[in-house]
Formats: C-alpha cells, sequence, structure tokens
C-alpha cells in the first residue's frame, strides 16, 4: 500500500509539471495580459511600467522558469489582477465552493441511490418510468436554463427562496461556513439543486442498470432462498455489490463539480472558485489559471488515491498493489 | 396533518417577517455587475473599483453625473499662474477614524500613488504632471507643473486622498483587510468577501449631505439575467448595467423605477490608415492581395464606409433604443464637443458614388474584427455593420472573438478594420483626441491606442495646443475644432454612445451618471 502511494505521488508531479508547461504556453499565445488589465487611457510609458511590475518584459522561457523555480519552493506567483499570492485568492474562494459541491453530492447521492433501487427492483411500474422519465430530463437541459427557471420559480415567483449569492457564515471548525444553519443553508438548496440535476440523473440510471444485472445473479437468488429478510438482501447484499461502480463515478463526479462548477457559480452569482477562474481566464491572471489547474490536477489524483482504496475496502478482491502493473 | 399544515405555514410566515425584517428601509443592496479587484483606491485603475472607492474615500474636486468639475475636500481652487494651482481645503472635515483631515494628508497621498508596488493599472498618470507639492498652511495645497496643465483640476478627481499614516505605511494588502479603509467618504468599511460583496455603514460624521443608508450591501451578480431577476426578486433593490434587452421590460413595471443617461463611452470603428499597401485584411473586388494601394487610407473611402452604416437601425434594433446614434467622439453635451458635427446620414448611394470618386466603383474586400464579450451586443453590432458594408460593394467577412484575443492582436496591428468602444473618464474629448487619433508616438504619449495609426499633422497641433490651454473658454473651442478635423478626416467613424441604466425598486431614486458609476449616496429613499 505505502509503495502503491508512493509511486502515484511521484506520477502526479510529473503530471504537475506537464499541466503547468501546457497552461503557461497557451496562455501566452492567447494574449498579453496588460492589454487587459491597463485602463484603455494609459499611455505608452504607463503600459511599459505595468509590463515591467507583472514581470512581464522578460521572454516567455524565462517566465516560466522563475515560475518553476519559485513553484518548487511552494510560491505559485502573485495574481496580476489582485496583487496577492495566487493561492490565497484560490484557497479564500474554496470554502464556498465546496459547501456547494457538498449540497450537491448529497442531494444526487441520497435522493439519487434509492430512486435508482426502486426504478431497478420494479422496472415495470408507473413511478419507476416517471423516474427514468425525469432522469432523462435531468440530463438533456442545459444547466444555465434549468438554473434561471430555478430562480423565476422559487425566487421572483414564489419567494420561498433567495435568489442569488451566499448566505451568512458562521465559524464552524475553524472555518466560515454558511450551510451549517438555515439562514445560510436556504442560500445553498437552488445552486445546490440545479449542479446536482444532471448528477442525480446519472446515479439513478447508473443504480438501476446495476440492480437490474445483479437481482439476476446467483448470490441473489441464494440469499433469498436461504430465507434472509428482504431489507438484509436488499441493503447488504445487493447495496455492497453495486456500489462498487457508484463510487468511481461519483468520486469523479464530486471531483468535476469541484472544479468545474463554473455555469452553477455565475448564474448564482454563487463566490466560489469556478466563477474566480473564469474571470481570471478573461483577464488573463496566469498565477491564478496555472495554480488553478494545478489544485485541480491534485484533487483528481487524490480522489482517484480514495476511490482506489475504498475498491479495497468493498471488494477484498482488489489489491492495491496490482496497480503496479 | 392539519396540525402540520398549521405549523408549515406559521414557517413560512415567520421566513417571511424574518426577510422583510432584512429589507428595512434604511437598508440598501446594490447589484454590480463587474467584480472588485482591490479596495486599494490607488492600485487598479478600473471603473468598479473606482466606483466603489469614492463611497469611502473623496478627491480634491469631485464631478457630477454630467461629469462637470465641482468642489470635493478642496473648497476652491484657482491658477496663481499657468505652471501653479492652489487648492483651498475644507475645514472641519473628519477622517472615519476622528481625526482631522489636514493638508499633509493630501500631500502624502499624491506622493503614494505612483509607488503602489505590482499595480497592473496605476494611477500615476494623473499626477505625473506635478513637479511641486507644498502645503503652505494645513488647508491650503499648492501643486505645480512643468509645463501648463489644464487637466489638472480634472486630474484631482481621481486620486483618493487617504489619512497621512496610512499612505505611508498602508499596503494593497491593508485595504483589502479593511484594516487601512479610512476615507472622509460619506460611508465606513464595513466587510469585504471577494468576488462577493462590500459592505459599508453609513458615516454620521460625513462634512457633506447624509446618505439615506445606514448600511448598504455591494453585491457583485456579474451574470445579466440573474442580476435582474434579483432585483425582481427583491434580493436587490438596485442594479447597474441593465442588459438592453430587460430595459422596456423594466420601465414597464410599477414596482421598479429605471434611470438612464447618455455614458462617456462611444462605440467606432478604426482603421488600418497607415499602410499603404498589403494591409493584412484587404483584398481587391476579386478577392487578390492589395499590393500596392490600401483604401482604407483615402479619407472618402471612410466616409463612404460612415454614410453606408445605418446607425438609426442599429440603435433601434440591436441597442432596443438604448444608445444614441454618434457623429463624434462624445455626446453632445460633453465638454469640448462641436455643435458643428452632426451624425452621417445613412445615405448608401451617396457611398457608392464615393468610392467610385476615391477610384473603387466596383468597392474591395474587408474583413472587420471585433470582441464578442467586451461592449453591449458588440457581436451583433458588427454584424449588422458587416452587412451595411457589403452592400455598398464593400464586401465584408466578420471575425470575433474574445476580448483577451482581440485587444492582444489589435494593438499588434494585425487587422485592417475593428470594432472598439472607448469611455473618456475625463468627460472631455481631449481623452479620445490624444489617445485614439494623435499620431503614436511613445514620447509625447500620443496615440498609445491608435490602433489604426491614424496620423494627421494638423491635428497633432491642435492636440498640443488644446492640452496647454489654461482658459477654458478658448481650451473648448481648441478641443472642438480638433475634433471637427478628426471627424472630417475620418480618423475613425463612431457608430453610437452607450447609455448607462440603472433600475431600482420603486421607492428608490438613483440620478444616472455619465461616469457610469454607481454610487451609494447618490440613491436616496423616495419619501
Amino acid at each position: 500500500m505505502f509503495v502503491f502511494i508512493l509511486r502515484r505521488l511521484s506520477q502526479t508531479a510529473l503530471v504537475l509539471l506537464v499541466t503547468s508547461l501546457l497552461v503557461f504556453a497557451g496562455l501566452f499565445v492567447i494574449g498579453d495580459p496588460v492589454e487587459i488589465l491597463i485602463s484603455p487611457e494609459a499611455d505608452q510609458i504607463e503600459r511599459e511600467r505595468a509590463r515591467v511590475a507583472l514581470g512581464l518584459d522578460k521572454p516567455g522561457w524565462m517566465q516560466y522558469l522563475l515560475f518553476v523555480k519559485n513553484a518548487a519552493s511552494g510560491d505559485l506567483g502573485k495574481s496580476f489582477v489582485y496583487g496577492r499570492p495566487a493561492l490565497d485568492v484560490i484557497f479564500e474562494r474554496m470554502p464556498a465552493t465546496l459547501e456547494l459541491a457538498t449540497v450537491a453530492m448529497f442531494i444526487s447521492i441520497f435522493v439519487g441511490i434509492p430512486l435508482g433501487l426502486y426504478a431497478g427492483l420494479k422496472p415495470d411500474s408507473r413511478i419507476a418510468k416517471g423516474i427514468m422519465a425525469i432522469s432523462i430530463v435531468g440530463f438533456s437541459l442545459p444547466t444555465f436554463w434549468v438554473g434561471l427557471m430555478l430562480i423565476m420559480l422559487f425566487a421572483v415567483q414564489l419567494g420561498w427562496l433567495p435568489s442569488t449569492g451566499r448566505g451568512p457564515t458562521v465559524e464552524f471548525l475553524g472555518m466560515q461556513l454558511s450551510i451549517v444553519h438555515w439562514d445560510g443553508l436556504k442560500y445553498a438548496l437552488l445552486p445546490g439543486i440545479n449542479l446536482a440535476l444532471f448528477k442525480l440523473s446519472l446515479i439513478i440510471r447508473l443504480t438501476r442498470a446495476q440492480v437490474r444485472e445483479n437481482v439476476l445473479l446467483d448470490y441473489m437468488r441464494f440469499a433469498r432462498a436461504k430465507g434472509l429478510r428482504k431489507s438484509r438482501v436488499l441493503g447488504v447484499h445487493l447495496l455492497k455489490n453495486i456500489m462498487i461502480p457508484l463510487v468511481t463515478v461519483i468520486g469523479l463526479e464530486l471531483g468535476s463539480v469541484i472544479a468545474f462548477a463554473i455555469v452553477t457559480e455565475s448564474i448564482f452569482a454563487w463566490p466560489g472558485m469556478g466563477k474566480l477562474v473564469i474571470d481570471s481566464i478573461f483577464q488573463l491572471d496566469r498565477p491564478v489559471v496555472v495554480a488553478y489547474l494545478m489544485i485541480t490536477v491534485l484533487m483528481f489524483v487524490f480522489i482517484n488515491l480514495v476511490i482506489d482504496i475504498l475498491y479495497s475496502i468493498l471488494d477484498p478482491r482488489v489489491r492495491l498493489t496490482a496497480a503496479k502493473n | 396533518m392539519r396540525v402540520l399544515k398549521r405549523t408549515s405555514r406559521a414557517l413560512i410566515a415567520a421566513l417571511f417577517a424574518g426577510s422583510a425584517l432584512f429589507a428595512s428601509a434604511a437598508e440598501l443592496t446594490i447589484g454590480l455587475s463587474a467584480p472588485i479587484t482591490s479596495l486599494d483606491p490607488h492600485y487598479h485603475n478600473l471603473t468598479p473599483n473606482n466606483a466603489l472607492s469614492l463611497n469611502v474615500f473623496e478627491d480634491l474636486l469631485s464631478t457630477d453625473e454630467f461629469q462637470n468639475i465641482k468642489p470635493g475636500l478642496a473648497e476652491s481652487w484657482r491658477n496663481l499662474d499657468p505652471l501653479t494651482y492652489e487648492f483651498k481645503l475644507r475645514k472641519g472635515v473628519k477622517w472615519h477614524d476622528g481625526s482631522p483631515f489636514v493638508a499633509a494628508d493630501v500631500l502624502a497621498s499624491l506622493k503614494r500613488v505612483p509607488n503602489v508596488p505590482n499595480s497592473p493599472a496605476s494611477f500615476a498618470v494623473f499626477v505625473r504632471s506635478i513637479v511641486e507639492a507644498t502645503a503652505p498652511d494645513e488647508h491650503t495645497v499648492i501643486l505645480k507643473t512643468a509645463a501648463p496643465n489644464p487637466g489638472l483640476a480634472s486630474d484631482m478627481t481621481s486620486v483618493r486622498i487617504m489619512p497621512k499614516a496610512v499612505a505611508e505605511s498602508a499596503t494593497t494588502e491593508d485595504f483589502n483587510s479593511g484594516k487601512a479603509m479610512i476615507g472622509t467618504g460619506p460611508f465606513k468599511f464595513s466587510e469585504y468577501k471577494p468576488g462577493d460583496r462590500v459592505v459599508l455603514v453609513r458615516n454620521d460624521q460625513y462634512w457633506g449631505a447624509k446618505p439615506d443608508w445606514t448600511r448598504v450591501q455591494m453585491r457583485m451578480v456579474a451574470n445579466n439575467a440573474t442580476r435582474v431577476a434579483a432585483l425582481l426578486a427583491g434580493d436587490l433593490q438596485m442594479i447597474e448595467n441593465v442588459p438592453t434587452s430587460d430595459v422596456k421590460r423594466l420601465m414597464g413595471d410599477k414596482n421598479l423605477a429605471v434611470a438612464q443617461v447618455v455614458s462617456n463611452r462611444m462605440i467606432y470603428l478604426h482603421m488600418d490608415s497607415n499602410r499603404t499597401q498589403n494591409s493584412p485584411f484587404v483584398r481587391t473586388a476579386d478577392g487578390k492581395p492589395m499590393e500596392n494601394a490600401n483604401p482604407l487610407t483615402d479619407a472618402r473611402v471612410r466616409r463612404a464606409m460612415s454614410m453606408a452604416i445605418n446607425r438609426e437601425a442599429i440603435v433601434d434594433r440591436i441597442m432596443e433604443t438604448v444608445a444614441v446614434p454618434a457623429g463624434q467622439l462624445l455626446a453632445e453635451q460633453f465638454f469640448g464637443t462641436s455643435k458643428n458635427l452632426k451624425v452621417d446620414k445613412y445615405d448608401p448611394e451617396g457611398a457608392k458614388k464615393l468610392l467610385a470618386q476615391a477610384g473603387y466603383p466596383n468597392g474591395f474586400q474587408l474583413t472587420l474584427h471585433s470582441p464578442n464579450n467586451r461592449y453591449i451586443n458588440d457581436e451583433k453590432i458588427a454584424q449588422a455593420i458587416a452587412q451595411f458594408l457589403t452592400r455598398v460593394g464593400i464586401v465584408t467577412k466578420l471575425e470575433t472573438m474574445p476580448s483577451n484575443i482581440f485587444f492582444t492582436r489589435a494593438s499588434k496591428l494585425e487587422f485592417s478594420t475593428i470594432l472598439a468602444g472607448w469611455g473618456a473618464s475625463s468627460g472631455d474629448t481631449s481623452s479620445p483626441l490624444r489617445s485614439l487619433l494623435g499620431t503614436f508616438d511613445a514620447k509625447t504619449g500620443f496615440g498609445a491606442a491608435n490602433r489604426g495609426r491614424f496620423s494627421n499633422a494638423e491635428l497633432d497641433v491642435l492636440i498640443a495646443e488644446a492640452a496647454v490651454e489654461i482658459d477654458t473658454e478658448k481650451r473648448r473651442a481648441k478641443l472642438a475644432q480638433a475634433s471637427e478635423k478628426a471627424i472630417e478626416q475620418m480618423g475613425l467613424i463612431p457608430l453610437h454612445y452607450e447609455v448607462s441604466v440603472w433600475a431600482t425598486k420603486s421607492n428608490v431614486t438613483y440620478v444616472a451618471r455619465a461616469d457610469q458609476y454607481t454610487l451609494a449616496q447618490e440613491a436616496k429613499l423616495k419619501k
């Protein structure tokens, strides 16, 4: 297990290096940050001053080498726009995004799996057909449209929930969180539902397919023949066996919910990282974009690691050392 | 079941009561359209930052909604001689921490402006002309310039004044944390959540008219549709930059009020009037490269292009009447415009004749480049223009791109004709004349944004003369004359002036401002 983790980490370092190079080169080709950041009325002297102040007067390869050198000591550079360390700017927004991801994943899992189970066990019932129809809708409607409709219905027409923004935060386990009390949670419901809709549909369909496949297998028949209670057959035998593909998908989806909640965050003016990275790309704020993508890579690597470890717990046949090959 | 119903009803009622409490009369929640990048008023010269800092800090001089200069922290100002300005400071003004405002604070603030580390767009241009700043007594400041600078008063509306101790030691980070947010303005700083909101509370010691609001939240809601929805839902009481497509609908809603004014931003076409051959996106009528001519260098061709464009139709259909057709660099009510300049009439036949006179009876081919996320409806406007030009024989293709790519390439002169916009923050024509139409020269600072490299010696002389003319009326006349010269030569083709729109709940009024600033103290509670 230890060797396995070590091997993973060394691969990660390589991935990080390649990512940084690609993003650096990409943004370099897109455009000149000074053109975007400077006041249009600035004259040539002021433009040159800004170029020097941001370190953009040096050749591109030298800027990259400087970046790698500083990154090796944990400094990913200062944001061009905010003038503060890029990591600080990102981490400041992270709790908001994690909150939103938590709400969305909570909804997807605790609504999705039961509905999927039901649809799998009673595939011919009307309710099951209804669930499947809704899941298709959830798949196919564009997020931004659903988001606006949710606002129009629940905030503008009915006035039940706040339309945008993040609620008041309270100190919780040393972090500023909004979803641990109702005043804050109600702000997270609409964006949470909006973000969850796609994942929810995915989990429903995946669960159903797994259930349909597994109920026909011998171990299920055997368990029933042994006279086990229905709840035990479903809760222990079936659920445990269908969990492996579900955990993989949920894990990866969690990653994408955290890293790419951009549309939902924009629509609901949710002050998270997705909103930040979109603004940063438009403003060519290279340090923030690079740092963000490096964090994203790290996060996915970490999630995959956790998934692999969970596998071995869920299915004793899986040995982590097998990943060597 | 009945109990359940009753409790849920009670719960909902309680919720409503709660939200009603939040929206108490003395609180104002404003939806901003663009993120604030820093609270340091000397760090990043950007409209959202500048507007926000004016709630907390003040300048020596301020501007009214039409950008006319009026007293600010200085009660009066005058020229002792063409190189010397004297500012008499207001007495009895207190900083938010209670200490008195004196001349030394002004000197320290002026000194800090050019020395803010890592500034991506500094305010140094506004103090560059000053060679010496002195304070003969606690309430007088004398500024000396090397050359006469009639724009100094206007410059002093862009330099926020802070206490000496803050100016000498505070870092940009100290402002973002709130520690250094000590101004003289109508509101005190309370809270800043980056990317989310800034909260301000009333400064009860304010020397001027007391604001109507005890507490103001400035929330950043960049998405247009969401901002409007949040206003409709009552979560916001006021929003800026109402999308043009919603203006009519909001005006018809009796729970809302709409305020609008023509802004200082002109949308224009800039043509490559520099390269006499092989302009990158000009082709002959049959699609061959134009190796020994560039029609865009001919003022008659540029005029023909202007006549080919139906500005009324663009304003009417694309901008949904929330814009004003343009015939010069700024709308007529601004300083330095000319009464003689009229909007070019839509005249496709005349345009064809003029093209023939210039030697292009069969027209030519052109590619128009435009950003697609920078100005209101920019891509749609560019589409319309390409069609108008094609109708008179200039077969125009259109290529649009995000502004971060567009401006980099445009500044490298990679295009032949571009659509762009210009906001004159000083509220007079000197800014577009100097930056867009003056001959590109790093030494004079002229033409920094002259992406067509238009150059006219007579015009340069007029701009240079206006730049040192201290007498207001003579300066106004000079600038008007320069505007006439620029438009006569069609150094650029003005299309329209954008209109800035605010929407409020009907119990709030706002006086629309030409500088596009959203200022909480200008929002009033209707009694």
